[in-house]
Parts: structure tokens; C-alpha cells; sequence
């Protein structure tokens, strides 16, 4: 067998592509910032460098190994290497460290420590750019930015959507949205796997913990837990556990001692999720519409079809994600147990996910009245800093129970926290439903870590064909090749994550592949241990049926448990086409893709001609914009405040006539 | 102002797909379609950006990537005359910055400022443009080379320029350049008599 030496130990190769892993293999850490084994190398931090005897300084990440080579990994000239490294690095940072969100879990912090840089030769960063902190997941800090180039390269290679890019050159170059926009702005899903591999603060989840502490201080207030399965699984590394350790009991008994009023099992909405969405996936087999049906728990995903395949939402289940149903269920039934109105509860949810905050923000899941179903969501990470702040000895507590009646779970709703166990937890459901195959709980067949993973499985008479995908860009594929009829599914489990939820964008770091395969493999342990495994047999979901919502599929329990979708908007942004009049009125006319092939800009060409003209000049203000979100009604046009579709460049005179002249502010 | 950005707009944008078509859609041609553009509008604006990563099926954050990484790009409209002035080492010492000096006090434009409200001119700065023989250098919309000029002969130049917009000579697109050429050459002639090199053809002399 080839081999090479590191540090004049012989060791094989033995297929590693790079003489990093070679040297890992060796029991040997470099320090790295760029490379993660499951992005492409990108070879620009320098950090991993190694001498090679006859190469000189190398990097390990990007230099193949070959037979023979002798590799040194901590002379002289690497540590000097790595040291000047970090210094140049920390000389452009913005080093407030003490108040940091990432302090004491950054890597660029970490690794100066380790290294012994005790002090920058250079000047602080003189130029600060602004924050982007407009969306409720995930805060971006370009000054904290070391250009490592990792969320760039997860966004496009693992989530296919290329939200972030680097732009400008040289001493300018910056990691940014298009047209430096902010992310609320452009087609960010935050799944907050750019906050996973980000070694430094410029990437960190929003925190809300300020506003779950103002809730737990105001005695008005009934203040209201629910705990995702995959934070379970991962809360216990904030406290130097291991990954996939199960810390449920300890995770209750601490957000008891925190104040909160009643603690509940985010599973049981899982089960609940899993009840509903599998009558939904029934009825659709039977009757043969609407498939594949494609699962709707993850937000990040919910979000990219919206945004990308807007043709394909009918085939999204309509069930509202595992927290969402919770909320919902809290607010509107538990409420009236506890006596309690909606608005005085509050309910926290912790997750092992950034894009869980955007979901609890969205317009369809807050009440008429402005109440929302769930207010506030902590991700793993802010947990475990909650309970620092009110200094809660984690290792010392004794475990507890949920409350009930909704800690009552499931295995089949606790493994909906990894990738394959939504798919499972259904598949589950359906065959105690179809009353077939009783016996059978584990579906093997689901499970496992590769990208996209296909089972058929019979139950009973039926066969279903079933996919689960994880990593949006896998998603994309599969959404393509159902699209183009090339395979053929009933039901799709989608996950947008890498891992499942276990490796959401809100767990603790380090986030990487070994973690979250250990995270999930706690899930699966939890699952096994579970009294009851199937959905179905969660008696709190029966008795929730029970008493309020009839049975799965009525009418109260689309209200209450489901939702809608609607095309969104990928990249916001609008251009004015004639002067800003003030007073005039606001005439925009959709230019994106759905609308510009058919036809838009000669739309805006015959309502330029209109509003340029004598009778009308100086009162409209024409606008181009980037998809008013009708997309499948052709071209939108807005006036005002309401949207107009289906204009063509032919009715477009006439709509001018109809929809806008009416609404024209009299000339003074 | 307005009549001015609606001019910009409305340069056709059918344009824009007759570039993309002949060049394949193809993602390596992004360099080329991205040049075509902006010698049709003088400048990247955004929602044409945005639409040509749609085109070719990349995310708009890439190609403005690469709009921002080359120096060529502009995403900030450009005025239809391009004032380049050369202020390599040779450049440099015999006087530059003075004329750069006087195209900003005479245009109006401060130092956030590169182009005119009207979006007539735009003052950039150059490192070389290989013509140091003739320092120091301006170009006109790239096409046009003045050498050894004086403040004074650039302000002559630019009064030129104004007049031609003024009588309406200059309506017509500034990307005509056979016109353009044409128009100037005959100016800068009658009008100065600083040596106008022939073209692009100058004899770099390397700085």
C-alpha cells in the first residue's frame, strides 16, 4: 500500500484525496477554516498548510498525497505560517469579542487562542459596514466576514440557491447577496446553514432570548414551552456532552427552573402533524391527485417551493409544521382549559432551527386579533445560553417529565427530527390506519444519510413509493426529475437541512456531518426505548380529536392544523420608469420571469406611452417590478394598492383606462 | 432627470435576449453577454442583471459577482461621454491631476460624484493607457485620444461636447460611434488644436 509519513510516523493511503485527511487519519488536528469534507476545496485560508519534503509549504487541504512523502505538520515555518495568518486575518476583523454573539464558540477566537497569538500588530478595521439584521433568522455582520468563502459554497453546492457570492476585488471583496442586498431582500430560505459552517460571528441566528425573558418576568403573562425532538439530542453539547446523548429529562427540569409554566413535548405536534398528513397522503392515493405529496414540516423548504416551483404547491401537504399545529393547538383549545386568553400565553419554542423563527412570523399563522401561535423561538444554541444567563448547573439537574396533556409522544413523532423520519412516521400512521402490516414499525428502508434515498413499501394492498431527500439542492434535482415525469413518487419527505432538523442551522457547533449522524442515531435510540412508536397510538392526539376537532381531515382541523402557500417573490426590488411625482399615483408593473415572458415589458411600453401623454403627465408614477407574487394569472400589474392580473399588451390601453384612470388623484 | 432614466429604460430590453440568444445561454459566456449589455445601456443596471441570471439559470448574486470583480463594469449608470483621464506615472507629472481638477469644477461633480445629473459625462481616472509619450492623456469615450493637452484645451473639448448636445446633434444613442467619431473628429479639429492622436493606434511607450 502507498503510504507517506507525518511527522515520521508511516501511514497508508488509502483512497483520502487530500494529505489533510491523511494527516487526520494520523491522529494529527489541523486547523482549518475553508475546508469541510463535504464542500468542494476551496484551498484560500492557508491554515491547514504542511512542509512536504522537496515541496516546501503546502496546503493540506488542496495537495494530493503521494507515496513516499514526507510530511512535516509543526515546524518552525508552519507555526510562524499560521500565527501570521491569523494575525493578517484579525487585523481586518472587527474584534469585539467580548460582546459577540459567537464569542466562545468561534473558530477564528478559538484558533488565535491555540495558536498563541497574543497580540495584532496591525490597526483595527477603520471602515464598518452596516449589519443586516432585516430577517427574523439569521443576523449578517460583513465586518466580522474572514472570506472563507464556507457559507457561500453550502449555499450553492449543498442548497442549490446561491444566495450569497463574493463580490468586489481585492482589499474590497466581501461576502454579499446580490446587489449587496439584505437577505430579506433576495431568495434566502434561512435555513441557516451559512450560520452552521460560518467560523466567525459574521453568520449567527437572531436571538430572541431577551424577549423570552421579558415574557418569563411579566406575571401576566402564562409562559409555555415546546421542545423540538432534535434539540433533545443536541442541547447536552452546549455543556460539553456528546452529540446524540438524550437530555430530555434534564432539558424539562431546566426550563422549569427557568419559570416556564408548563413544558411541553414539540413531538406530540409531530404526531399530531403525522395523523393529519397522513389522512391527507391517504385520500390523495385514493382518489390520485396531487401526487407526489410532498411533506411541509421544514419552513426552509416550504419556502424554496414557493419561491422556485410555485406550480408545484398543490403537491405540498397543507399540514402546518409540528410547531406550528402546537401553537395552534395552544392557543386555541388549551387556552380555554387553562382559562387563560390566547394573548396572555406565550409560547416559546425550541428548535434546532433559524428558519422556525421566520415560520412563527408568518402572516398565516397570527390570528386575526394579531395574536400569534407561537411568539417567540429559541434555537439549541440560545437555550443553553438562557440557562447559563440564570445559572443553571446543566450536569446536575435531576430529570423530569413533560406536562401533560401534550407530552404525551411518540417514537414515530420523536424521529421526525432526522432526515427519513417524517417519511417513517407516516408510513407508520398509514399502516395502523389501512390496519394492515399491524405489526410493523421500523421502516429500514427510509433511513440512512444519503442525499436522496427511494423505498417502495407495500402495505397491505397498497404500494406506496416513497423518497426522502435531504440538502435543498438534492431537492431541486428530485423536484426536477418529477417534473419531467422521469421518476415517479407518492409521497416525498423533504428536509432542507443536510442530516434533518439534527443539523439545523440553530445547533450547536461545531455542526458538522459526525454530529448530526450522531444526533440522529440518539433520535433512533429515543425511538426504540418509546412505549408507543406509532402516531396513531398517541392517545392526547385521539383525545384532541375527541373533544374539538372531530376527526383528521374536518373542517376545524384544516382551521386549525393546516395552511396555504402562495408564489413568493425570489428577489425584491423595483425601478421607476418615469419621475417621482409626489401625490401621483403608483403604477407598477410586474417584470418577473412568469410575467416577462408573456409579455410585460410591452405592457410597460403602452403605459408609458399613456403616462407620458398629455392628459396624463405628472399624475402616474410608472414603476417595473420583481414579481408581485401572481404569478400563475399573467401579467400583474399593481395600482395602488391593489393587483391587477391577466393584462396583456393588447387589454393593456383599456385596463389603463379602466383600473388606473379611475383611481387618478384629481389635477389641483 | 426623468426624462433621462426613461430613456435609459426604455433601451429596449428585447434587447438584452437577442444578447443572451447569440451567445448560447451559455453560463461561460456570462463575461461577453454582461459587455453587450452594458455597451447598450452604458451601465449593468439590476433588474437586467437579475433577469440574465434567470436567463442562464445561475442566482443573481453570482453575476454580480462578477460584475463587481471587473473594473470594465459599471452598475452605476454612466454618462453618454466617458472622460477618461490617465494619471500613470507620466501622466501624473505633467499635470493630470489639474485637468481632472477642472473637469470636476466644470461638470459639477464632487468627489462621491462621477457622473452628471443629465447622465452626459462621466469623469473616471486611469492608470495607463500606454500612450505616455503623449502625457498627459484623455480619452473620450475610449475612441477619441487627446495628448499633451492643458486644462485649458480640455475645457475647449468638453465646451464642444455641450454645445453638440445643446443643438441636438447628440440625441441620437451614444453607441453610434461611426457617428460619434465622425462628430468629434471634426470638433476637436476645427476647434483646438491640441494633437489628436489617430485613434487607438497610439505607440505605447510603456510606463
Amino acid at each position: 500500500m502507498p503510504h507517506v509519513t507525518v511527522d515520521g510516523q508511516k501511514v497508508g493511503i488509502n483512497g483520502e484525496k487530500n494529505i489533510l485527511e491523511v494527516v487526520r487519519k494520523a491522529g494529527i488536528e489541523l486547523p482549518t477554516f475553508c475546508y469541510h469534507s463535504e464542500l468542494s476545496v476551496y484551498g484560500a485560508c492557508r491554515m491547514c498548510a504542511v512542509e512536504v519534503d522537496g515541496m516546501g509549504l503546502v496546503a493540506a487541504c488542496s495537495t494530493p498525497p503521494a507515496d513516499g512523502m514526507a510530511i512535516h505538520t509543526n515546524t518552525e515555518r508552519t507555526q510562524r505560517l499560521r500565527r501570521m495568518v491569523i494575525e493578517l486575518l484579525l487585523a481586518n476583523h472587527h474584534r469585539d469579542c467580548t460582546t459577540c454573539e459567537k464569542n466562545g464558540m468561534c473558530k477564528l477566537q478559538s484558533l488565535a487562542y491555540q495558536l498563541g497569538v497574543r497580540k495584532v500588530r496591525f490597526g483595527e478595521r477603520e471602515e464598518m459596514l452596516p449589519i443586516d439584521d432585516s430577517n427574523p433568522s439569521v443576523v449578517r455582520d460583513p465586518n466580522k466576514c474572514i472570506l472563507c468563502g464556507d457559507c457561500v459554497r453550502v449555499c450553492s453546492e449543498i442548497q442549490g440557491i446561491g444566495v450569497l457570492d463574493f463580490a468586489g476585488r481585492g482589499s474590497r471583496t466581501c461576502v454579499s447577496p446580490a446587489f449587496g442586498r439584505k437577505l430579506s431582500e433576495v431568495e434566502c430560505v434561512y435555513c441557516g446553514q451559512c450560520v452552521a459552517v460560518c467560523p466567525t460571528g459574521a453568520l449567527t441566528g437572531k436571538p430572541e432570548g431577551d424577549a423570552v425573558w421579558s415574557a418569563l418576568h411579566d406575571p401576566t403573562k402564562t409562559v409555555v414551552a415546546q421542545v423540538a425532538p432534535a434539540v433533545r439530542v443536541a442541547l447536552g453539547e452546549v455543556f460539553g456532552g456528546k452529540p446524540g446523548e438524550i437530555e430530555t429529562g434534564k432539558i424539562v427540569a431546566a426550563l422549569r427552573k427557568l419559570g416556564f409554566a408548563k413544558v411541553f413535548d414539540t413531538v406530540f405536534g409531530a404526531d399530531l402533524t403525522a395523523v393529519e398528513e397522513c389522512h391527507e397522503f391517504l385520500g390523495r392515493l385514493k382518489k390520485g391527485e396531487d401526487l407526489p405529496q410532498f411533506t411541509s414540516c421544514c419552513p426552509g423548504w416550504v419556502k424554496f417551493m414557493e419561491q422556485y416551483y410555485p406550480d408545484m404547491l398543490p403537491n405540498l401537504s397543507t399540514c402546518r409544521s409540528p410547531q406550528q399545529m402546537f401553537g395552534s393547538v395552544i392557543k386555541r383549545f388549551y387556552s380555554k382549559e387553562l382559562g387563560v386568553r390566547p394573548e396572555d400565553i406565550f409560547v416559546v419554542s425550541i428548535m434546532p432551527c433559524t428558519a422556525k423563527k421566520f415560520e412563527a412570523k408568518r402572516p398565516e399563522f397570527v390570528s386575526d386579533g394579531g395574536v400569534r401561535d407561537v411568539d417567540a423561538v429559541l434555537s439549541t444554541n440560545e437555550l443553553g445560553l438562557l440557562l447559563k444567563q440564570a445559572g443553571i448547573v446543566f450536569d446536575e439537574l435531576e430529570g423530569e417529565g413533560f406536562d401533560q396533556p401534550f407530552g404525551l409522544a411518540t417514537g414515530g413523532g420523536v424521529i421526525f427530527g432526522v432526515t427519513g423520519g417524517v417519511a417513517e412516521a407516516v408510513l407508520r400512521t398509514a399502516a395502523a390506519s389501512l390496519g394492515v402490516d399491524s405489526g410493523r414499525i421500523d421502516f429500514q428502508e427510509v433511513r440512512g444519510f444519503e442525499g436522496t434515498r427511494e423505498a417502495t413499501v407495500r402495505l397491505g394492498d397498497a404500494e406506496v413509493r416513497v423518497a426522502v431527500v435531504h440538502g435543498l439542492a438534492n431537492a431541486r434535482a428530485l423536484v426536477e426529475a418529477v417534473r419531467r415525469k422521469e421518476v415517479c413518487y407518492n409521497l416525498v419527505e423533504v428536509m432542507a437541512c443536510p442530516g434533518g432538523c439534527v443539523g439545523g442551522g440553530g445547533q450547536p457547533y461545531p455542526n458538522d456531518i459526525p454530529a448530526r449522524k450522531s444526533r440522529g442515531r440518539g433520535l433512533y435510540r429515543a425511538d426504540r426505548t418509546m412505549q408507543l412508536r406509532s402516531p396513531s397510538e398517541n392517545l392526547a392526539v385521539t383525545r384532541l380529536y375527541e373533544k374539538y376537532l372531530g376527526e383528521p381531515g374536518s373542517k376545524l382541523a384544516h382551521e386549525a392544523l393546516h395552511t396555504r402557500y402562495g408564489p413568493r417573490r425570489r428577489i425584491s426590488g423595483d425601478m421607476r420608469i418615469n419621475g417621482a411625482t409626489p401625490g401621483a399615483l403608483d403604477v407598477s408593473v410586474c417584470v418577473g420571469t412568469g410575467c416577462y415572458l408573456r409579455g410585460s415589458y410591452d405592457v410597460i411600453d403602452v403605459f408609458t406611452r399613456l403616462a407620458e401623454s398629455d392628459e396624463f403627465i405628472g399624475r402616474v408614477n410608472l414603476k417595473a417590478t420583481f414579481c408581485l407574487e401572481h404569478c400563475d394569472r399573467g401579467v400583474s400589474i399593481k395600482v395602488g394598492d391593489k393587483i391587477v392580473t391577466g393584462v396583456t399588451p393588447e387589454n393593456a390601453e383599456r385596463v389603463f383606462r379602466e383600473e388606473v384612470v379611475p383611481r387618478l388623484p384629481q389635477e389641483s | 432627470m426623468a426624462v433621462a432614466e426613461n430613456e435609459m429604460f426604455q433601451r429596449r430590453f428585447d434587447k438584452v435576449n437577442s444578447i443572451i440568444e447569440k451567445h448560447g445561454g451559455k453560463v461561460s459566456n456570462l463575461i461577453a453577454i454582461l459587455q453587450e449589455i452594458q455597451a447598450e445601456y452604458r451601465y449593468l443596471p439590476e433588474e437586467v442583471l437579475t433577469y440574465v441570471a434567470t436567463a442562464l439559470g445561475i442566482p443573481p448574486a453570482t453575476v454580480y459577482g462578477v460584475a463587481t470583480f471587473y473594473a470594465q463594469f459599471s452598475l452605476k449608470p454612466k454618462g453618454k461621454y466617458i472622460i477618461k483621464v490617465c494619471d500613470g506615472t507620466a501622466c501624473h507629472v505633467r499635470g493630470s491631476e489639474k485637468l481632472r481638477y477642472m473637469v470636476r469644477e466644470k461638470l459639477g461633480l464632487d468627489d462621491s460624484k462621477d457622473t452628471t445629473d443629465d447622465l452626459k459625462f462621466t469623469l473616471e481616472t486611469v492608470s495607463c493607457i500606454g500612450a505616455c509619450g503623449l502625457a498627459p492623456v484623455v480619452t473620450v469615450n475610449d475612441h477619441e485620444v487627446y495628448g499633451q493637452l492643458t486644462p485649458e484645451a480640455l475645457s475647449i473639448i468638453l465646451d464642444q461636447l455641450v454645445a453638440k448636445e445643446k443643438s441636438g446633434d447628440g440625441t441620437s444613442c451614444a453607441n453610434s460611434d461611426a457617428d460619434a467619431d465622425a462628430d468629434a473628429d471634426a470638433d476637436a479639429d476645427a476647434a483646438t488644436d491640441s494633437t489628436r492622436a489617430a485613434g487607438t493606434d497610439v505607440p505605447g511607450e510603456g510606463c
